[in-house]
């Protein structure tokens, strides 16, 4: 187990070098920052001014090694526009990305597995085909227009709900919040919606194609043949094979959700992360663009270890030295 | 059932009424794309034809140019029909290209894996699977934002976010499909690697790869959508549906509904139709569900 783990860490500690050689020779490559932050008109000393503030006149090896020092001491530089540091700016705008996307997971979770199973269960009645139709609109559907057709419904029209922004917010330990107060909570509530239905429709599939097969495969017949409930074969077998794919799904989607957050902020102003790396990229405000993507795959490695190892501990005949 | 696979395959095909349904719908948006010029009641792209006393009519006004704006007009005074069969076209342009070269390229390199084996394929397959754990949409919005804006970058971003799909699948079929006595048998005789490959093994994992490939054109479409709604896409004057979506955003909000939501209608018709046909599609290569 030990040297599983090793081994694992060690992985994903080569993936993040690797990125941060990628996102740094990458964003590099963008174009030339000097352009964007010094007006055409400035005078030749405040041009060298500026480049020997930000250290563009040092040679890359020197600006990948310095940059990836300041990385392991947690200094991301600071941000062009904002001209704050960056880890202040994306620590700031991390409580109004975390709270969406959570809600947005855990509404999918909770309503997308009994429903694929059920699906999946039922493969002909009208409910089941109503429920995949439901969710082949949710799979392929662009996330913003999804927001749109929202937007359009329930603040344009009915007028239930704000069309954007975070509302009021509270502050709980520290930081502050929209979930805690109504007010904050109506803000929150189309974003998350927008955010959760891919992966509602994701989680519905998953959960139906698994216990399609698993509802035509020999444990279930033998299972049904010793007399058992149908809710306890379902619960007892189904659900349990079932589980590894949905777990890993669920995990990655965790961090995806980060990414399709970036549409759903954009179009509901909601002031998260997204928001910032969209804003970052137009206006190449570097240190906040190479920030974003080393905690994104920071984020991805470290989920990706944890679902490796979830598995060991969901499906023993994945565990390392096990039997075959 | 005779006359064939194909033949057994339609008639299997056929069964599906919606699957049906969503095939002829894709088909209609596909000529409707190709005979936009002769079909749209305007160019919109040609400024003479453009009046702004047409402006931000709603659908049913008869402008100047003397015929029906059945889907109404933008703030230019651009007929929304003759825009949407323009930017179907161009939307289903890129979506098509970056599909065939995912399909080309990653398809090219799961084979390489699959056939040479050792430690080449593991590094293959783990920058693959490393790249898959990474949404698509957030690859191609960093590539967009490396590779600036343009017709090309754009294609050459999605399809670099979306090859590792077609590597994954065919590695997995090559590698199945190997070790079976038919390609051991040609491998055998003294035929180069790469006709054995692109003439017998190629052939024999193209059913999973078409589904993939259905499902990634859908997917290549709505992500340049999205691309494009963000503003990080095609340059301006090549407005494909995503972008009209995002020019009539802000009317959205005055009730000049019609702007955004016909663009949106269409862009959604189109991904929903292709994810119809493949999901049929796969259900009927999927050996795991013919019981």
């Amino acid at each position: 187990m030990l040297g599983f783990l090793i081994n694992r860490l060690l992985q994903a500690a080569a993936v993040m070098a690797a990125m941060t050689v990628i996102v740094f020779v990458g964003v590099h490559a963008i174009g030339n920052p000097i352009d964007v932050l010094i007006p055409p008109d400035a005078t030749q000393q405040i041009r060298a001014d500026v480049i020997a503030r930000y250290g563009l006149d040092r040679p890359l090896v020197e600006q990948y090694l310095a940059f990836v020092g300041n990385l392991v001491r947690g200094d991301f530089g600071r941000s062009f526009v904002f001209n704050v540091p960056v880890a202040e700016l994306i620590l700031s705008r991390l409580p109004a990305t975390a709270e969406l996307t959570l809600l947005a997971v855990l509404g999918a979770s909770l309503l997308g597995i009994p429903l694929g199973i059920y699906a999946g269960y039922r493969p002909r009645s009208p409910v089941s085909r109503a429920i995949m139709g439901a969710s082949i609109l949710g799979f392929s559907v662009p996330t913003f227009w999804i927001g749109l057709i929202l937007i359009l419904t329930f603040a344009v029209e009915l007028r239930w709900l704000p069309a954007g922004g975070r509302g009021p917010t509270a502050v709980l330990l520290g930081v502050p919040w929209s979930f805690t107060s109504g007010e904050g909570l109506a803000h929150l509530l189309l974003p998350a919606l927008n955010l959760s239905l891919f992966k509602l429709a994701l989680l519905i599939r998953l959960a139906r194609a698994g216990t399609r097969e698993a509802m035509l495969s020999d444990y279930v017949r033998f299972a049904r043949a010793q007399g058992l409930s149908e809710l306890t074969v379902i619960r007892g077998h189904v659900l349990k094979n079932i589980a590894i794919p949905i777990v890993t799904v669920f995990g990655l989607e965790l961090g995806s959700t980060l990414a399709f957050a970036v549409v759903t902020e954009t179009i509901f102003s909601w002031p998260g992360v997204g928001k910032l790396i969209i804003d970052s990229i137009r206006d190449l405000d570097r240190p906040v663009m190479v920030a974003y993507l080393v905690l994104v795959t920071f984020l991805f490695v470290v989920i990706n270890l944890v679902v490796d190892l979830v598995y060991g501990a969901l499906d023993p005949r994945l565990r390392p030295g096990a039997a075959g | 059932m005779t006359g064939g696979p194909l033949a057994a395959f339609w008639h299997d095909f056929r069964g599906n009424r919606v699957a049906v349904a969503a095939l002829v719908v894709v088909l209609l948006l596909l000529a409707g794309a190709l005979s936009a010029p002769w079909l749209a009641p305007q160019d919109p792209y040609d400024q003479v034809t453009l009046s702004l006393l047409d402006a931000r009519r709603p659908p049913g006004f008869v402008g100047s140019g003397g015929y029906v704006h059945l889907l109404g007009t933008d703030p230019s005074g651009r007929d929304m029909l003759s825009a949407i069969l323009y930017g179907l076209r161009i939307s289903l342009q890129i979506g098509v290209f970056a599909g065939a070269c995912a399909l080309v390229a990653g398809t090219t390199i799961g084979l390489v894996a699959a056939f040479v084996g050792g430690r080449l394929e593991q590094a293959i397959m783990r920058v693959v699977d490393l790249q898959l754990s990474f949404p698509a949409i957030l690859l191609a919005l960093i590539l967009v934002a490396l590779l600036g804006q343009g017709r090309g970058q754009l294609i050459a971003a999605l399809a670099a976010a979306q090859y590792a799909y077609f590597a994954r699948t065919a590695h997995g079929a090559a590698a199945a499909e190997r070790r079976k006595d038919y390609i051991e048998a040609v491998l055998a005789t003294p035929l180069p690697a790469a006709r054995v490959v692109f003439r017998h093994l190629l052939p024999n994992i193209l059913p999973p790869l078409i589904v993939v490939a259905t499902v990634q054109i859908a997917n290549a479409i709505a992500l340049e959508a999205t691309l494009s709604f963000l503003g990080l896409g095609l340059p301006i004057t090549e407005p494909s549906l995503g972008m009209l979506i995002a020019n009539g955003f802000q009317h959205l909000m005055n009730g000049r509904y019609w702007i955004s939501i016909y663009p949106g209608v269409a862009l959604m018709v189109l991904v929903v139709a292709i994810n119809l046909v493949g999901d049929q599609v796969r259900d009927q290569v999927n050996p795991r569900l013919r019981r």
